[in-house]
């Protein structure tokens, strides 16, 4: 085998050892973070309400195909009804999270990236260090915490848009009885469900947020570096959280059947 | 002191000092390391052997809250200025202070304005980095770098890009700093005549050694041959004007051969 082969696992477990450092890193400094609250309200501001108008259409649309493709596939055994339970359940324990997660690592991701990424190269982060000011606390941890706590916010509101479409739909649509639509969606959703979906978007949000910051920290101050460093951001994450989706459903249907 | 990046030597047993309360400047070919000079005093990397002091203190064996304690007492001025970009010109330099001490707004008004009149744009006060011109952009860096009354004032290529007027205004502001506020300063750059209207004491770096030292007048009446075509600004000398290759003629007869 030639050195480079070998050196591929090395690498990777490496970049693990260094992404969970850095995590630690960020963790020590929350709570001298906190102490200025302004900095984190205006990147979830950045991170969330930015995302705000991308999450709600493609809610919307993720909605409606659900219900389009639930009818098809209920009426051909006469079962309409559960068109709500296929919408309910589907957007809740996985669509909402999942898509919520990789839009959000397209768009606020990549922009995280890029602007730690441009800040570096402009020695802006160089600049902080002269001035004895830690840019992982003033600069990192504020978009974290902001990429932290907007996703499962933006998880729920695709999610509400999404079930919204389902219906618009699967009862507005398509005739499907709108009583049967709701009582059928109640009795098979539990709290369970819902809690899937709040564990897998929080899981989502670290995630996403961490490759985000870290990537922009580490990359080559260059033009060309920071482009690729918001290219691996996204191809990172996406990768990550379907990963983790697969691992938490798995974890949580486990615990379900217990 | 070295120094060396992936094998190679940046500094052989470079043997330098600056001396409180003057201007010494750093001057040399591009490629020799000035930058990284300054990285090794403010302690952003460590000397591989050997030992930088300031203040007397060996920067390398110092703690993270050490060495941000000693950055406290020195100011630097970017190559291009490196404001923060999300933050106006008042809240640039106001960012040491709110960072480092809790005095009330009345009061860091009164300091963010005095420094930015300092260098000449109090009425900039409100513009964004990226209403700045190049020159504006650094005489901003110069009053944060300042606001928090440094011992030691560090500059990377100050002149860098700027056009006459800038580059005289930034030369004025730099002698003013250390005559009026005593500040000793550390000037790198390649600009010889900027530097030599200034400096009190300079330093002549190449091939990872101090080449020549002295003050700009010294400097410039000496016969080393290094020293002669980098004052003079000689294209050929010591340092080359072809980068290392194979001759000219035997490149270009196998390129015939090869085409045939």
């Amino acid at each position: 085998m030639s050195a480079a082969a070998d050196s591929m696992p090395v690498a990777a477990v490496r970049r693990v050892g260094s992404v969970s450092l850095f995590l630690v890193q960020i963790l020590a400094r929350i709570p001298a973070s906190l102490k200025r609250p302004g900095l984190i309200v205006s990147q979830i501001y950045n991170a969330g309400a930015r995302s705000l108008v991308i999450i709600m259409l493609s809610g919307m649309f993720v909605g409606m195909v659900l219900g389009l493709l639930g009818f098809d596939v209920f009426q051909r055994f006469g079962s309409e009804d559960y068109v709500g339970v296929l919408a309910a359940l589907g957007n809740l324990k996985v669509l909402g999270p999942v898509l919520t997660a990789l839009l959000f690592a397209g768009r606020a991701g990549t922009a995280l990236t890029s602007e730690i990424g441009l800040m570096k190269s402009t020695e802006q982060l160089t600049a902080m260090q002269m001035m004895a000011v830690d840019p992982i606390r003033y600069v990192v941890v504020p978009r974290f915490l902001g990429g932290f706590i907007a996703m499962p916010l933006l998880a729920a509101t695709f999610t509400v848009i999404a079930l919204y479409g389902a219906q618009l739909i699967g009862v507005q649509q398509m005739g499907v009885d709108q009583g049967a639509y709701w009582s059928q969606t109640q009795n098979a959703v539990d709290l369970n469900d819902v809690w899937e979906g709040i564990v897998k978007s929080l899981v989502f949000g670290v995630a996403v947020s961490l490759v985000a910051v870290y990537e922009g920290y580490h990359a080559v101050p260059t033009p060309e570096g920071v482009g690729l460093a918001t290219t691996r951001t996204v191809v990172i994450s996406s990768v990550l959280v379907l990963l983790l989706n697969y691992l938490l459903t798995a974890a949580f249907l486990n615990t379900n059947q217990l | 002191m070295c120094y060396a990046v992936g094998g190679r030597k940046i500094f052989d047993g470079l043997d330098i000092t600056a001396r409180r309360g003057r201007i010494t400047a750093f001057m040399g070919p591009s490629g020799t390391g000035k930058t990284t000079l300054l990285r090794l005093i403010t302690g952003q990397v460590t000397a591989e052997r050997g030992s930088v002091r300031v203040f007397g203190d060996e920067v390398s064996t110092m703690s993270g809250g050490e060495l941000f304690a000693l950055r406290r007492r020195m100011g630097m001025l970017f190559q291009n200025g490196a404001l923060l970009t999300d933050l106006d010109v008042y809240e640039n330099v106001a960012f040491p202070v709110r960072e480092h001490t809790k005095l009330p707004e009345p009061l860091v008004r009164q300091l963010v304005l005095t420094k930015l009149h300092a260098v000449g744009l109090r009425g900039a006060a409100r513009l964004m980095p990226s209403e700045l011109s190049g020159g504006m952009a650094r005489r901003v860096a110069l009053a944060r770098a300042i606001v928090m009354d440094p011992e030691i004032l560090i500059y990377d290529e100050p002149f860098v890009g700027l056009d006459p007027i800038s580059m005289g205004v930034i030369c004025r502001l730099i002698k003013q700093m250390n005559e009026a506020l005593g500040i000793t300063s550390i000037v790198v750059s390649h600009d010889v005549h900027e530097l030599g209207s200034i400096a009190h004491d300079s330093y002549l770096l190449s091939g990872g050694r101090v080449v020549a030292s002295g003050t700009p007048e010294e400097l410039a009446r000496s016969e080393l041959a290094e020293v002669k075509q980098f004052m003079g600004g000689l294209a050929d000398g010591p340092v080359p004007f072809h980068y290392p290759a194979s001759t000219y003629e035997d490149e270009l007869l196998g390129q015939a051969g090869d085409s045939k």
